[in-house]
């Protein structure tokens, strides 16, 4: 406890008795930006696909498709009739017959905008939106078998459940790259730490010499690649911050992509989290290195 | 002090010594002779525990060495100050903070601002505290590596050929100061092949010649 309490509060001359390594000190900083700016563009990426996810979630659930049947002689009575039915359905909030033009629109992308609905059988749409305590969807559609034979409660499960399940998947994958960053992260600074550790071994032999316990000559390390992964870390954030910025706002999914409110937390604990990787993944390599070199 | 009890060494199969035994008495002085490729620094690095016996018990301070962990040994080495034939500093840092290490790693720095101005003087180094180790000539080096020895006020001293790189004058300073130490009740240990620089000193100090020939440890021609 009293070995790891004197390698986080540091020493300066622990840091001094270890020559500066030029190369591999600005490899480790560098190194350490590339992978947090990426941590924070897979980072931006996955919290905003769960956003958008969890966005469609939301308005879909709540909302419901009924269709009723094409046929001009009854379309009328039908039309009643189920927004009868609806309006007495506990756990509906609305329910609205969408108007000739609106249901004109929905076709155009197939049919064309000088598609004349009325020359043809086109079924009635009715857009429902549930309460906060939903209906039953079963039992509303034993209702509507019963008075309106052939109406269709489409609750749009059909397609809400796959693009939820591969929203899910890209915010998976996205933290799943985030663990690899920091994996990488670690597996780097342990190499480099270890390159350091080869390079200076008459250092520590002259420190053990003159009674140097492992933990001082280990402190001067990771002191030294702790800070740099940090400072690395932090340069990587700005610049991550700057990429997500200049993407281009063409509307829809792009335009999603960034930190809001509590999301803002991740990339600001970036830099510590790489400074805690750089922190173990070099005490490990020191004390492991240290033990070889007895 | 340091006791070495039927310690075996050897390098690739062929032994370098075998049942050495050695007592180093508390303010006791002694010098360590024996053709070069004998085992002096062997025999010295077995008595700072750079090296570990491969039979026999070597005891340093009263524990034996080989009970003790990475931390003991360090702390061991604590109170032995060694005189290396190469010298071994940091290049990077100055000659004060060289002679300072052995402080600085043992967290007492702020001993050494007032005993490394003493010390520098004592070993005629003043001018030269600011410089690097490549910069001094050999005798400056030894005189540095003597200074660096002696900060933490060690039990013991140990050198292995402290006056090999520097003139017959140099050497007679370097020996006067360890001499001067073990007044002071220091207990030293010198390597050397030099049989004038320990004829020079008889009649200064009463010490003990060992001499290392054949992977025996005889003084005057007794095996110990």
């Amino acid at each position: 406890m009293t070995a790891l309490l004197e390698l986080i509060m540091g020493d300066p001359q622990a840091d001094r008795v270890v020559p500066p390594t030029g190369i591999t000190a600005k490899l480790t900083i560098f190194v350490s930006a590339v992978m947090a700016m990426l941590a924070v563009i897979a980072l931006a990426l996955s919290l905003s696909t769960g956003r958008v996810a969890d966005r469609w979630a939301d308005e879909l659930s709540q909302a419901a498709t009924l269709r009723l049947p094409a046929d001009p002689e009854s379309a009328s009575a039908h039309l009643l009739k189920a927004l009868e039915i609806l309006e007495t359905t506990p756990g509906v909030a609305s329910a609205r017959a969408l108007s000739s033009e609106e249901q004109q629109e929905l076709l155009a992308p197939w049919f064309g905008d000088d598609l004349l609905l009325d020359t043809m059988p086109i079924p009635q749409l009715i857009e429902i939106v549930a309460d906060d305590a939903p209906y039953d969807p079963e039992g509303l559609r034993a209702r509507l078998a019963a008075e309106i034979p052939g109406a269709v409660l489409d609750e749009h499960d059909s397609w809400r459940e796959p693009l939820l399940a591969a929203a899910k998947r890209v915010r998976f994958i996205g933290w799943a790259v985030i663990l690899l960053i920091g994996a990488s992260v670690a597996a780097m600074i342990t190499l480099a730490a270890q390159a350091s550790l080869s390079a200076n071994a008459q250092v520590i032999r002259v420190l053990r010499l003159v009674g140097a316990r492992d933990v001082y000559i280990a402190r001067a390390f990771v002191q030294r690649y702790t800070l740099r992964s940090g400072l690395g870390a932090i340069a990587g954030v700005v610049l991550g911050l700057i990429v997500l910025q200049v993407l281009p706002d063409s509307g829809g999914f792009f335009s999603e992509i960034g930190f809001v409110g509590f999301g803002w937390v991740w990339p600001l604990i970036i830099p510590l989290l790489a400074a805690v990787v750089g922190f173990f993944a070099t005490r490990s390599a020191a004390f492991a290195r240290l033990k070889e070199q007895t | 002090m340091i006791e070495l009890d039927n310690v075996s060494y050897g390098h690739n199969g062929s032994a370098l010594f075998s049942q050495l035994n050695l007592k180093l008495a508390p303010g006791s002085f002694q010098f360590l002779t024996g053709p070069s490729g004998a085992g002096k620094t062997t025999l010295l690095r077995l008595c700072y525990a750079d090296l570990r016996a491969q039979r026999g018990k070597v005891r340093v301070f009263g524990q034996d060495i080989s009970t003790l962990d990475r931390d003991g040994v360090a702390m061991s080495r604590r109170r032995i100050g060694v005189v290396h034939q190469d010298c071994q500093f940091l290049d990077h840092l100055s000659v004060a903070e060289n002679i300072a290490l052995p402080l600085t790693v043992a967290g007492r720095i702020s001993e050494a601002a007032a005993n490394l101005k003493e010390l520098l003087s004592w070993v005629g180094l003043a001018k030269q505290s600011g410089r690097f180790p490549p910069e001094l000539s050999g005798g400056e080096r030894q005189r540095a590596a003597l200074a660096r020895a002696v900060i933490m006020s060690p039990d013991v001293i140990i050198a292995d050929e402290p006056t090999g790189n520097v003139d017959w004058e140099m050497s007679q300073r370097l020996l006067a100061l360890l001499v001067e130490l073990n007044r002071m009740g220091k207990t030293v240990l010198i390597a050397t092949h030099d049989l004038t620089m320990i004829r020079s000193l008889k009649s200064d100090v009463d010490a003990r010649v060992l001499r290392l020939k054949d992977g025996q440890l005889t003084v005057a021609g007794a095996v110990l």
